[in-house]
């Protein structure tokens, strides 16, 4: 063949390449479980068609050196702004959770220019999801069948140990290793060398501590069990605002149960299911951010974590109405009481003036 | 000694219940009656020297396939010192699910089938499983409740995560018997703990699990294969 004839044939090809790349381009289905790679590629779609109010932040690495990174989402009004938190997959068999992550952000986008609340929080707040925390655990989780199950990271176990992985969900510096863990590093809820020692808890720890004061609501996704859990793990402490936890949660399970029927049990860990500590929910509430909920999504044991993909949907409904009354709930209470009052001294001012000027009319 | 009321909603009384799920399975359960623990409606425990702890419990089941709920009352005694529970039920209306028909009707099929059945994996890593092998998904959840009621206590609660593998052996006489590599997930400890069961059924006769045999904590696992 000429040159021209193989650069000719060359440019067809890409042509038809681009075209086809064009005309393939699926939407993307919330209701199968996708692997990592395609939930980063995914990230960067997000962020790349909603550049107005999405931005993709890198904000730590795991063990095996991937890069942890989250989707900021909020109307960009150049004030400082409050935040809400959401991670997903802490735990690699739970995918139900970054399924339920990805949901979220989807419900977010397509309902922020319509829905006059959800713009009201997209201006008022920042939304930071982390749709798969523990991204080496998921993937192992990926590999086949036999890892299908994996529940930890992928750090190796300190020395003279023969097994992998630390349980990041009892890794976090909140009451350490002293009650619901294992030091057996063999354990599935091996709690690691020390607090904060995994690198995934420390993204975690060092992102969301330097914005605690301006974070409301920190919501950890996870699978399974149907439970809205409030902190202590630990028995003998109870939250500050353990009332208004408790009655925000169970309002958040009414929400959860007008969708599909489905019942959530609402209460701290030792009462509802087990005593535990590290967990990122109790780190959180212990650096004072106000409404901190552990969500365990469906089942109750049925399928457990091999949660059919038919069950993507009604699942990520219930979760995101649930989420939905928690975060609304943090967001009126910490803008709409400001904006009542102001209202209410507007107005006060304006009759106190008509009477005024009725009075001199008279 | 004092009985104390509980929170039916709190873990001692679902823990307890749970024990009653497996029992119920171990007695009435088959390959198209599975039962799940629906809702605890009250628990009252006690200590019972030399005895034990003892549960008493108002709850409700369900049968997962057909949906049909039960009311039951059961009392529970989790022996001092041992891993083992007495269970004493009393269900409303128990005997009006009936599954008759597709049992006899799977029996049937099962024994004149020329290849022994075998599958594995079920659910797989989506949470599927394929229509025709639901019945063998579901004898699994069975069988293993025999262990699950055999090694649950006050602070374990378990379910099957899987049927790793199921194989179809020969037999002699009437009964069905299979060979289960099932996986069992404790909520407690957070743990897979892999079982293997002989397992024999047929619907006179219930399901029975002849051989159970719990195999070795195998963690960086590559192959199941492996384990025995």
């Amino acid at each position: 063949m000429t040159l021209l004839n193989i650069v000719g044939l060359g440019l067809v090809v890409l042509l038809s390449v681009g075209g086809a790349a064009t005309v393939e381009r699926a939407e993307y289905d919330y209701y199968k479980y996708h692997p990592m790679s395609e939930i980063s590629e995914w990230m960067v779609k997000i962020a790349n068609d909603h550049r107005d109010v999405v931005t993709r932040v890198e904000y730590g690495k795991t063990y095996e050196l991937r890069t942890i990174s989250l989707l900021k989402i909020g109307l960009k009004t150049g004030a400082k702004k409050k935040g809400v938190w959401v991670d997903c997959g802490i735990h690699a068999r739970e995918w139900i959770a970054p399924a339920f992550c990805q949901y979220f952000v989807r419900q977010i986008l397509q309902t922020y220019k319509t829905d006059p609340k959800m713009n009201e929080m997209m201006k008022n707040m920042d939304f930071y999801i982390t749709p798969v925390l523990n991204m080496d655990g998921y993937i192992h989780s990926w590999e086949g069948p036999t890892t299908r199950l994996w529940r930890k990271n992928m750090s190796p176990g300190p020395d003279g140990c023969n097994c992998t992985g630390t349980d990041l969900n009892r890794n976090f510096d909140a009451n350490w290793g002293t009650i619901g863990i294992s030091l057996d590093c063999c354990s599935n809820i091996f709690c690691g060398r020390k607090p904060a020692s995994e690198p995934e808890a420390q993204a975690v720890t060092f992102f969301v501590g330097s914005r605690k004061d301006d974070i409301l609501c920190f919501l950890t996704i996870h699978s399974h069990g149907q439970l809205l859990l409030i902190p202590y793990g630990h028995p003998n402490f109870t939250a500050p605002n353990y009332d208004e936890l408790m009655s925000v949660g169970l309002a958040a399970a009414e929400a959860i149960k007008s969708v599909h029927g489905m019942n959530y049990t609402v209460g701290t860990s030792p009462a509802v299911l087990y005593a535990n500590s590290g967990s990122s929910r109790d780190w959180a509430k212990l650096q004072g951010i106000p409404y901190t909920y552990t969500f365990e999504l469906r089942d109750k044991g049925e399928y457990g974590f091999l949660l059919p993909e038919n069950q993507i949907q009604p699942a990520c409904e219930e979760a995101y109405s649930g989420a939905l009354h928690i975060i609304t709930y943090a967001h009126d209470k910490t803008f709409n009481g400001a904006t009542t009052s102001a209202a209410a001294t507007l107005v006060t001012a304006l009759l106190a003036a008509a009477a005024v000027a009725s009075n001199t009319l008279m | 000694m004092a009985t104390e009321e509980l929170n039916p909603n709190h873990y001692p009384a679902q823990r307890a219940a749970k024990v009653v799920q497996h029992y119920l399975n171990t007695r009435y359960g088959s390959p198209y009656k599975v039962f799940g623990l629906k809702k605890v409606y009250s628990g009252k425990v006690e200590d019972v020297t030399d005895i034990g702890v003892k549960y008493k419990l108002d709850l409700l089941v369900q049968e997962m396939i057909e949906n049909t709920t039960v009311r039951c009352s059961a009392e529970v005694v989790f022996a001092r010192g041992e891993n083992s529970s007495q269970v004493q039920v009393s269900c409303e209306e128990l005997l009006k699910i009936n599954t008759t028909a597709q049992e006899e009707a799977l029996y049937q099929q099962y024994k004149i089938q020329r290849n022994f059945l075998s599958a594995e994996n079920l659910p797989d890593n989506y949470g599927h499983i394929e229509p025709d092998m639901k019945p063998l998904w579901h004898l699994g959840a069975v069988a293993s409740s025999f262990v699950m009621l055999n090694e649950s206590t006050e602070n374990t609660l378990y379910n099957m995560a899987r049927v790793a593998n199921v194989t179809q052996l020969a037999t002699e006489n009437e009964q069905l018997k299979f060979d289960y590599h099932v996986l069992l997930h404790d909520m407690v400890s957070q743990e897979i703990i892999h079982w293997k069961l002989l397992v024999t059924w047929s619907p006179p006769e219930g399901v029975k699990v002849l051989e159970m045999k719990k195999l070795p904590h195998c963690h960086n696992c590559e192959t199941l294969s492996d384990a025995s």
